[in-house]
């Protein structure tokens, strides 16, 4: 008789635990990117590094100095890790904040005209879908309209709105903002539409037999109810007005901004203020994005929506 | 009144017999403990269980005591943590490798991205059968549980009790000698679930298989099966067996008769001693 | 939607509508309609927009022919009067006054009414049905353009601010040889080729990932977080190494279209519940085959959703990336080099053409899905 006896297992290795979980393997993840990058660094960096020993009339250069010459090199082609961080550490903590070189000063430009348009656009979105949801012919001619342009590469007309802005008088903020506006507007509007729509059949004859109005009815069944719609258009609408403020300094010079940042390396060939704008760029987005993550935390956890 | 034969013999189960050629699943001193964050949980505590060719076996009990866990142990969906299983003389892996067994879930389970007879064809294309063999036996199966015409239909422009009779028919298609069935006809309403009940009795007369059906309906039970197995929950348990001698050839009608009634009582009477148990 | 038969309007907003037509026509009848000194009687067309409007109103009002003969005699009229206002305003740009903004109203007025009515149809056949939902945004965006030609050319906006779209159309049939050259140079080259390989190469590592749990856990909160990222900005670098013809823009596209692609592959490689997966094992089913009948088929509306979300990040990365530099042809390189000449008309031309790009893209998508994941619940009962 053939029998089969089960025992439980239970591993004893203490990183079992860590590795089961998201963060260890985060963590690897995170340090095999770093570590390809360096490789990246010093094998694209290298064929420079020998022109330059080769104009110098040096053969046989150590292997170490080669390899340290790659990762700290002015304009390298892929600048390390470090030397970004470095960039990054004098150009923020070591630049006064009014400094035309502080890396804070361009972040700032660039964050408030992307939460002013970010802020209209949400305002706008959400007043839409309010609209759309009240009136049929409403959502039969606009939504349509609404998901086609989402469809539509509309970043490409952020420099003409800048530049057309510009000419007849309006700079500064206001342009940057408009295009964010546009740019966040759309997700919250969509999100909103179908937040709204949300609640059940059930939920709305509950309602009815209240004999509960229009407004009643928006005030305590619909809102509520898109509420966690309203919290994930509104990160993908934070992340689209930021791209939105970026892409908008890139076309009129514009001497500020992280847009200007990255435009003004490449035409210098400054790799490091690329790099450093554009890590800048992702730590400001990211942080936004993870500021609306933890208020829609809070906000459902009050509203008893999570455990 | 001969159907209450050891009426009183819930410790009926043989132990120290040896695998007969026609033993189809033999399970002794089986226990089951899930790990959770609330401490263990005992699903299934010292079961011994013989199962013979040609047998229709329900499991019946109140939700917790085990019966699916049982189940799906028997088809290795689960892997018990202590005693020993054997199916068709192997271990439950070997079986299930061997295709040994057909599985009915709660649900038909079947995927929408195929025709009815794309459904019932998936099994057979995983078992690398040629594709005439596949036709055969997807019309054949389908005949069975009277599909037939219904090939080309999706399984979303079907009835609930339809789609359940293609998940049979799915099962069936493996052409294995035993059925696992896990409450099938749960879902159903009742006027649909006592067709599909005459069904499935009409088709184990025909092909003579092994069925272990999973079920909360005493009714179904009763009408159902050749031995009934009362479970009853923490820890899940074996708390009585009952062999029917109702004769094998039923109709719908023999749930008025006084044996079938007798025997529903006792089944009832189980079910409500185990719950009292538990307080 | 029985969510909506329970809330019904309490405002009859038709007939406010018809009122609102009937008072702005009476505006345009005393005010001046053009400067310096027309009014409505001296220009015989606008005063045949400004009759046909008010009967079209009084019709309404009265109850006359309140059936779909009477609605369609309205949207004509709306048609016609809308032609009259664009052809008089072309005679005279700028120098439109107070009694044409009212009968431009009116004519707006008059279109919202006829939209009113064609959403109040009842329609028994389906096609006819969805004839309608797809002539009322057709109505709605033909309306906008209408008034835009109409309110550009009577202010006398000038054309640097914003072109009339007349001014647009007649810019892009001028221009087509280099309209194409743009077209072919950003989207048949650098958008396709960019596409293909970026949402190709994330499908690939989507099922490498999901075949290692380790890899899963690990990559997939980074790629989320990088889903929400300003990728474009790699532009300038991707540039720098890889020149300034079409590969350098294309690998801004791979990299903005690679991580959508990457999350929502594992997504949807997750998505079978544990009953349909327990059925393969039953069936000893291996690793591949549960892969392609199973875990792909049901992976399938995920992979389409990150498809349409890449075809329009791919255009947007194409087009951003030629700011950067390009060789002298390329849709990014048109508009930022015209908008510095101020040929604003040029630049609405290359939108027209990448709005209508990147629409006929998705579409084309969109249908492509429909005809794969045909049984998803979402689709099927359309």
């Amino acid at each position: 008789m053939t029998s089969n006896t089960f025992a439980p297992t239970r591993s004893l290795n203490p990183f079992a635990g860590l590795m089961s979980g998201t963060a260890g393997p985060v963590i690897v993840v995170v340090l095999a990117i770093i570590g390809a990058w360096y490789i990246g660094s010093v094998s694209l960096n290298t064929p420079f590094q020998l022109d330059t020993y080769e104009r110098a009339d040096r053969t046989d250069v150590p292997f170490s100095e080669l390899l340290s010459d790659t990762l700290s090199q002015e304009r390298p082609v892929l600048p390390a890790p470090h030397q970004i961080a470095v960039e990054i550490w004098e150009t923020t903590a070591e630049k006064k904040i009014t400094s035309k070189r502080s890396l804070i000063y361009h972040s700032g430009i660039t964050l408030s005209s992307a939460l002013l348009g970010f802020l209209i656009g949400t305002t706008l979105g959400i007043l839409l879908a309010i609209g759309i949801i009240h009136s049929r012919v409403l959502e039969k001619s606009l939504m349509p309209w609404i998901i086609a342009s989402q469809t539509i590469p509309i970043l490409a007309i952020a420099p003409m709105i800048i530049v057309v802005l510009n000419a007849v008088g309006v700079s500064g903020l206001l342009p940057k903002a408009m295009i964010s506006t546009y740019l966040s507007f759309f997700p919250v509007a969509v999100g909103m539409v179908k937040g709204l729509r949300s609640p059940e059949v059930i939920d709305m004859d509950l309602m009815h037999t209240y004999s509960a109005n229009r407004l009643q009815t928006f005030w305590k069944l619909r809102l509520p109810y898109a509420v966690p719609f309203l919290f994930t258009s509104m990160k993908i609408g934070m992340a689209a007005a930021l791209v939105g403020a970026i892409v908008g300094e890139l076309p009129t010079g514009a001497v500020a901004g992280l847009g200007a940042r990255l435009l003004s390396g490449s035409y210098y060939g400054q790799t490091l203020q690329i790099w450093s704008a554009l890590i800048m760029a992702a730590f400001v987005a990211g942080s936004l994005v993870a500021l609306i993550g933890l208020v829609e935390k809070l906000a459902l956890q009050r509203m008893g929506m999570t455990r | 009144m001969t159907a209450l034969a050891g009426a009183k013999d819930t410790e009926m189960v043989e132990k120290h017999k040896s695998a007969s050629p026609d033993r189809v699943i033999d399970i002794e001193k089986l226990s089951l403990t899930f790990e959770t964050n609330d401490g263990p949980v005992h699903a299934l505590s010292d079961i011994d269980l013989k199962i013979e060719q040609g047998d229709f076996v329900s499991f019946i009990g109140p939700s917790g005591c085990g019966k699916t866990t049982l189940l799906r142990v028997i088809a290795d969906l689960e892997k018990p943590t202590a005693g020993s299983i054997t199916v068709n003389g192997v271990s439950p892996e070997e079986a299930r490798l061997n295709r040994a067994y057909g599985y009915v879930f709660q649900a038909a389970a079947l995927y929408s991205w195929r025709t009815i007879a794309g459904n019932v064809a998936l099994p057979l294309e995983i078992m690398g059968l040629s594709r005439s063999e596949r036709q055969q036996r997807v019309a054949r199966n389908l005949e069975l549980v009277n599909l037939s015409g219904f090939e080309k239909k999706y399984p979303w422009q079907l009835s609930g009790g339809m789609q359940q009779r293609a998940s049979i028919a799915r099962a069936l298609a493996v052409e294995p000698d035993l059925l696992l069935m896990d409450e099938p006809f749960g879902a159903l309403d009742e006027i649909v679930r006592d067709h599909l009940n005459e069904q499935l009795l009409q088709l184990w007369a025909k092909t003579s298989k092994t069925v272990a059906f999973v079920t909360h309906s005493i009714p179904e039970a009763v009408f159902l099966s050749t031995k009934i197995v009362v479970l009853c929950p923490r820890p899940g348990r074996i708390y009585d067996v009952i062999e029917s001698d109702l004769p094998r050839d039923r109709t719908l009608d023999i749930r008025e008769s006084p044996e079938f009634l007798k025997i529903a009582h006792r089944v009832r009477e189980g079910l409500k001693a185990g719950h009292s148990y538990e307080d | 939607m029985s969510t909506r038969s329970l809330s019904k309007s309490r405002l009859d907003i038709p007939a406010l509508l018809a009122w609102l037509i009937v008072a702005l026509v009476i505006v345009g009848l005393f005010s001046p309609i053009f400067r310096p000194d027309f009014g409505v009687m001296d220009v015989p067309r606008l005063s045949l927009c400004l009759v046909i409007l008010a009967i079209a109103a009084v019709r309404y009002e009265l109850g006359f022919m309140r059936n779909r003969f009477g609605d369609l005699m309205l949207g004509f009229v709306t048609a016609f009067a809308a032609w009259l206002l664009i052809g008089t305003v072309s005679n005279h740009p700028g120098d439109a006054a107070l009694g044409f903004w009212a009968l431009t109203a009116a004519a707006w007025a008059s279109a919202w009414l006829f939209v009113e009515r064609l959403a109040s149809w009842k329609n028994s056949s389906k096609s006819a049905a969805r004839l309608i939902n797809l002539a009322i945004p057709a109505l709605f965006g033909i309306t906008l353009l209408a008034l835009w030609q109409i309110v550009v050319t009577g202010a006398g906006v000038p054309k640097v601010l914003l072109p009339a779209p007349s001014e647009i159309w007649l810019r892009l049939i001028g221009s087509v040889p280099t309209l194409w050259a743009d077209f072919r140079q950003t989207f048949l080259k650098a958008v396709l080729a960019g596409y293909a390989i970026g949402c190709g190469s994330a499908f690939l590592t989507a099922v490498l990932v999901d075949r290692v749990p380790f890899l899963r856990r690990g990559l997939l909160p980074i790629g989320n977080l990088v889903s929400a990222l300003p990728i474009i900005g790699v532009a300038p670098i991707m540039v720098m190494w890889f020149g300034f013809d079409w590969p350098s823009k294309a690998a801004v596209v791979i990299i903005m279209t690679f991580f959508p692609m990457l999350v929502n592959t594992v997504a949807g490689l997750s998505a079978s519940d544990t009953m349909q997966r327990d059925l393969m094992r039953t069936y000893a089913s291996g690793y591949w085959h549960t892969l392609v009948k199973l875990r792909l088929p049901m992976a399938m509306p995920f992979i389409f959703n990150a498809l349409k979300i890449n075809s329009t990040l791919a255009l947007i990365g194409a087009i951003v990336a030629e700011f950067f530099g390009t060789p002298t042809v390329g849709m990014g390189f048109r508009i930022s080099t015209e908008v510095g000449r101020m040929n604003v008309d040029m630049v609405w031309a290359e939108i027209a053409v990448a709005a209508v790009a990147g629409s006929l893209f998705y579409g084309l998508i969109a249908l492509l899905e429909r005809a794969v994941t045909f049984w998803h619940p979402s689709v099927r009962g359309r």
